[in-house]
């Protein structure tokens, strides 16, 4: 297991900048969740660790050894950096069968045959493949041929394994399977995770920490999965892990309104003392953070409510605001069903400010 | 954004280790150096002297040329040929396509077996069986014909542009039979089936949906046909050299071999080379204007099973049709060549009182014929193999190093493609016969350079499109897990490939085994090639053993084709 760190990493193509100044730090023995929208330069991230890209600038380390500097003028080539991969499409080679395919790094990096085999065996029973070792490719399943990619990266490396995008081919069901069995490897094993993705859900399922990165490649937030759910620090972060209303908040006349359309809505909660209301604020709220309460002073009206199973889904009318509004399905049934078409009091709970 | 970073990534790759002339750059320019020696210099030097005449400036040799009354002759009996070839052609090859793909016509399978045979068959061989049998004077149908009927003149004379029109049609039509063929299984039948339920008659569905689903492959097809029919050698020497009728190929040929071999004869053909490229340049951007080849995603890769229309009434004679024809243009011909060569003097009935194994014994016993064969297997051997390397090389450049004037590397190797075989050999005569230091004339190595530049775009078409499925992420993870960029491109690429390379061998192996264009205009004293062997037999008068020649040539290609659909049909799950 090893720490990792980029430093200062800048890339682009001609004039437009993929990376910017990039830095970020992976803890020793955790799995990091790299999340941001599609584009934004997570792949190009990883390459560069890989040493498959090369930056202008800035520094990379794993452990204490260095990769890359521009400064330096050190650049380790891709087949001496050690770092296991998994990549989006697997890219298990169809012409070797699965032990084959695992044994390869060892086979580059010289390991006694012997030794090999008994660590290609190993890493074969940790993904449950045991059985297909002299099976090829075409005969395996995408989920299977995924947990080969996995195996092939857990005997490249017992540092560090970078994971882009793995597991997006698969369906939903095979997906969370996946991802237990990714966190339930390496905590038997320890190893150093940067998992790449655009997808929050399967990010909040694996990882110890999360780093948002946002559409022109900066970092937004970094930190624990609850850190970021219950404290985004920003209106990106917020919006990005989850399904989320933002209303405008004006103050005039030394008081504070909601903005509903053309409609102000007095709202008297308290707000945070440094909130700057010269700019431009908005109210970020998650859907189950609003509910219904007929004694509440803010009124909605209830455009269409949809059943999901769990809960149901509302879409109501602030002014002319249209607000998600989700409610467990047993406090719907305890509490009774809005009807579409009804007006009704609407509490906020838990609202977030937000420069635009 | 991904494949554009893939893209720029390979090309940093060398740079990245820290090297700045790595491996990536090592092959690029080595493919540039090569396509420069082998198709660049003969293509320029054509071009040197036909326009200049001992360093200075002359377009007079040009403009006589262009303006003389037999070469005008024969470049209008060029492109009358190619026209009605290609337009028979394509009718033909469109109506049996759709007649084995699209009808309940019995025999399928066998049928479009023997739909295929003229394609690996040597077109001079088949020149030559109809020549035996339709010759204007004794010719044996045409004997026979007369017999029968009392006749005063031969009813059939296959020594005239129609006869030589007929027999590039039976050896061409397979270009567009096979494309269309091929469209018309990878078709979605749901699109014909809804066409039907919104209510289209049969005969609607096949004009307004099917015909022009498969158009790109008949275009295709079509441009085969109109190139090779253009550049043909074989068949307008064979049947028009003895009644005067010369078509540019086979003008150049007879000036060059009348001067025999001389700087100026060389030169003459040069000059003509130049207006033979010029019409097949014309015919290529005319046939571009009237087929304008749109490309249909609706045609998938996988194979479907298309509703067959039913024939009824007509499935008999249909069928009967089919039949005729396949005896017609595969099976006489065959015959033909395999009677022949065992009837004892040329002329003979052919009963099996006059057949004898004399000829063949001959033709194993003269060292000419064993040398031309030994020859004929080394050059294509050398050819398939260094091309094979070659084409996947500058593949590789083109498809995964993506350098700049990587758009030079691929026309520079598709280019003599479309350049005539006549006029590559003038080319690589001018370039490599003592002008540029390096005299390779009557050696069986100029042969080899003229073959390499004429298939090299054949195994480099293969590789590419085995390279593009390929996908950059399988050699990456090959370098993550330690190995170097050679390493990588020894255990992960060229594995993946390999079927690919096999099949690109074949595919020069074959046409160079029976190869007499080029080859014809390059021989030495010891280096004929099989075709040139037979080819120089029939001339000597020697048809028995000419045609007992063309029936080993044929044997020996049935024999390589088996070998290869064998192999192409076994390779694993790539």
């Amino acid at each position: 297991m090893a720490k990792v760190r980029f430093e200062d990493i800048t890339f682009r193509y001609g004039n437009h900048y993929v990376l910017k100044n990039f830095s970020l730090e992976v803890e020793s023995g955790q799995i990091m969740c790299l999340v941001g929208p599609s584009g934004c330069g997570k792949t190009t991230l990883v390459r560069c660790l890989l040493g498959l890209g090369k930056p202008e600038t800035g520094e990379i380390y794993v452990g204490d050894r260095c990769l890359f500097s521009a400064k330096r003028r050190v650049n380790v080539p891709a087949e001496r950096r050690n770092i296991g991969i998994v990549f989006q499409d697997y890219a298990v080679w169809p012409h070797m069968t699965v032990k084959e395919n695992v044994l390869y790094p060892m086979k580059k990096r010289k390991v006694p045959k012997a030794e090999a085999e008994k660590r290609a065996m190993h890493a074969l029973d940790q993904v449950n493949m045991r059985e297909y070792a002299n099976h090829l490719p075409s005969q395996l399943s995408g989920g299977q041929q995924q947990r080969v990619a996995i195996a092939r990266a857990l005997v490249g490396s017992e540092d560090l394994i970078v994971m882009d995008e793995p597991i997006t081919n698969l369906d939903a069901k095979l997906r969370e399977q996946m991802l237990a069995e990714i966190r339930e490897i390496q905590r038997t094993i320890g190893t150093t995770i940067l998992y790449i993705t655009h997808d929050q859900q399967s990010a909040l399922q694996l990882c110890d920490k999360m780093a948002i990165m946002q559409q022109d490649g900066s970092l937004c937030q970094v930190g624990t999965d609850e850190d970021i759910i219950l404290r985004p620090e920003s209106r990106f972060a917020f919006e990005f892990i989850g399904v989320s209303n933002f209303i405008p908040v004006v103050r005039q006349n030394g008081r504070c309104y909601l903005q509903g359309g053309k409609e102000l809505i007095p709202w008297e909660e308290p707000i945070p003392e440094d909130l700057d209301l010269t700019k431009k604020v908005e109210l970020g709220i998650r859907p189950n953070d609003i509910v219904f309460d007929p004694a509440s002073p803010i009124r909605g009206k209830v455009k269409r409510s949809v059943f999901l199973g769990s809960e149901y889904d509302y879409f109501v009318l602030l002014g002319e605001k249209e607000l998600r509004v989700q409610q467990s399905t047993l406090d719907a049934i305890q509490y009774g069903i809005v009807k579409e078409g009804s007006e009704i009091g609407l509490r906020l709970l838990n609202p977030r400010y937000y420069e635009s | 954004m991904s494949y554009f970073s893939r893209r720029k990534n390979n090309r940093d790759l060398a740079a990245i280790d820290g090297r700045h002339f790595g491996l990536d750059q090592a092959m690029t320019g080595l493919s540039f150096i090569l396509l420069a020696v082998i198709v660049v210099i003969p293509v320029f030097m054509i071009i040197y002297h036909a326009f200049f005449f001992e360093g200075k400036f002359s377009p007079e040799l040009f403009s006589t040329q262009l303006l003389d009354k037999d070469n005008l002759a024969s470049m209008w009996n060029t492109i009358k040929i190619a026209f009605w070839v290609t337009l028979l052609g394509t009718i033909v090859g469109v109506f049996y396509a759709w007649l084995l793909g699209r009808s309940d016509i019995p025999a399928k399978g066998l049928m479009r077996a023997l739909f295929n045979i003229p394609y690996m068959f040597p077109p001079f061989l088949g020149a030559m069986a109809w020549d035996l049998l339709l010759n204007g004077r004794s010719g044996y149908l045409n004997r026979w014909l007369m017999d029968v009927f009392h006749l005063s003149k031969a009813p059939f004379n296959i020594n005239s542009l129609g006869g030589i029109v007929f027999v590039e049609l039976s050896y061409y039509f397979p270009f567009v039979f096979m494309q269309v063929v091929s469209a018309l299984e990878r078709m979605d039948p749901t699109l014909e089936e809804s066409a039907r339920i919104a209510g289209a008659k049969q005969t609607t569905v096949i004009r307004k949906i099917t015909l022009p689903l498969v158009l790109p492959a008949i275009s295709a097809g079509a441009l085969l046909i109109l190139i090779s029919s253009l550049a043909h050698f074989g068949v307008p020497s064979i049947l028009g050299f003895s009644q005067g009728i010369y078509t540019l190929p086979t003008r150049i040929y007879a000036v060059i071999s009348r001067s025999g071999g001389s700087f100026d004869g060389i030169r003459q053909g040069a000059a003509l080379s130049i207006m033979l490229v010029l019409v097949v340049a014309i015919a290529l951007v005319i046939q571009k204007k009237v087929l304008s080849s749109g490309s249909y995603d609706i045609i998938k890769g996988k194979s479907m099973r298309p509703t067959l229309i039913k024939l009824r009434g007509a499935k008999l004679p249909l069928f009967l049709l089919a039949v005729l024809t396949l005896i017609f243009i595969v099976i006489v011909p065959l015959a033909m060549i395999f009677l022949v060569g065992l009837v004892k003097a040329y002329g003979l009935p052919l009963i099996p009182e006059n057949f004898t194994l004399a000829n063949y014994v001959k033709v194993f016993s003269s060292s000419g014929t064993l040398d031309s064969i030994r020859n004929s297997l080394f050059v294509s051997i050398s050819a398939g193999i260094i091309c094979m390397f070659l084409g996947t090389l500058i593949a590789y450049v083109v498809q995964k190093i993506r350098p700049k004037g990587k758009g030079v590397l691929e026309v520079l190797s598709v280019l003599p493609y479309s350049i005539p075989g006549t006029v590559l050999a003038i080319g690589v005569i001018l370039a490599w016969s003592g002008d540029l230091g390096l005299n390779l004339y009557n050696t069986i190595w100029i042969i080899l350079v003229a073959y390499l530049a004429r298939y090299l775009s054949f195994s480099m078409k293969t590789s590419s499109a085995a390279l593009l499925q390929v996908h950059p992420s399988l050699e990456e993870a090959a370098r993550t897990c330690g190995a170097s960029h050679t390493e990588s491109l020894k255990d992960i690429t060229l594995p993946l490939i390999r079927p690919a390379m096999v099949s690109g061998f074949f595919l020069i192996f074959l046409p160079a085994m029976r190869e007499v264009t080029t080859s014809v205009l390059l021989y030495g004293p010891y280096t004929r090639t099989l075709g040139v062997q037979i080819y120089s037999l029939r001339d000597a008068g020697m048809m028995p053993q000419a045609a007992a020649l063309g029936s080993v040539a044929i044997v020996l290609i049935i024999i390589c084709n088996t070998i290869v659909t064998q192999i192409t049909k076994d390779r694993k799950g790539v």
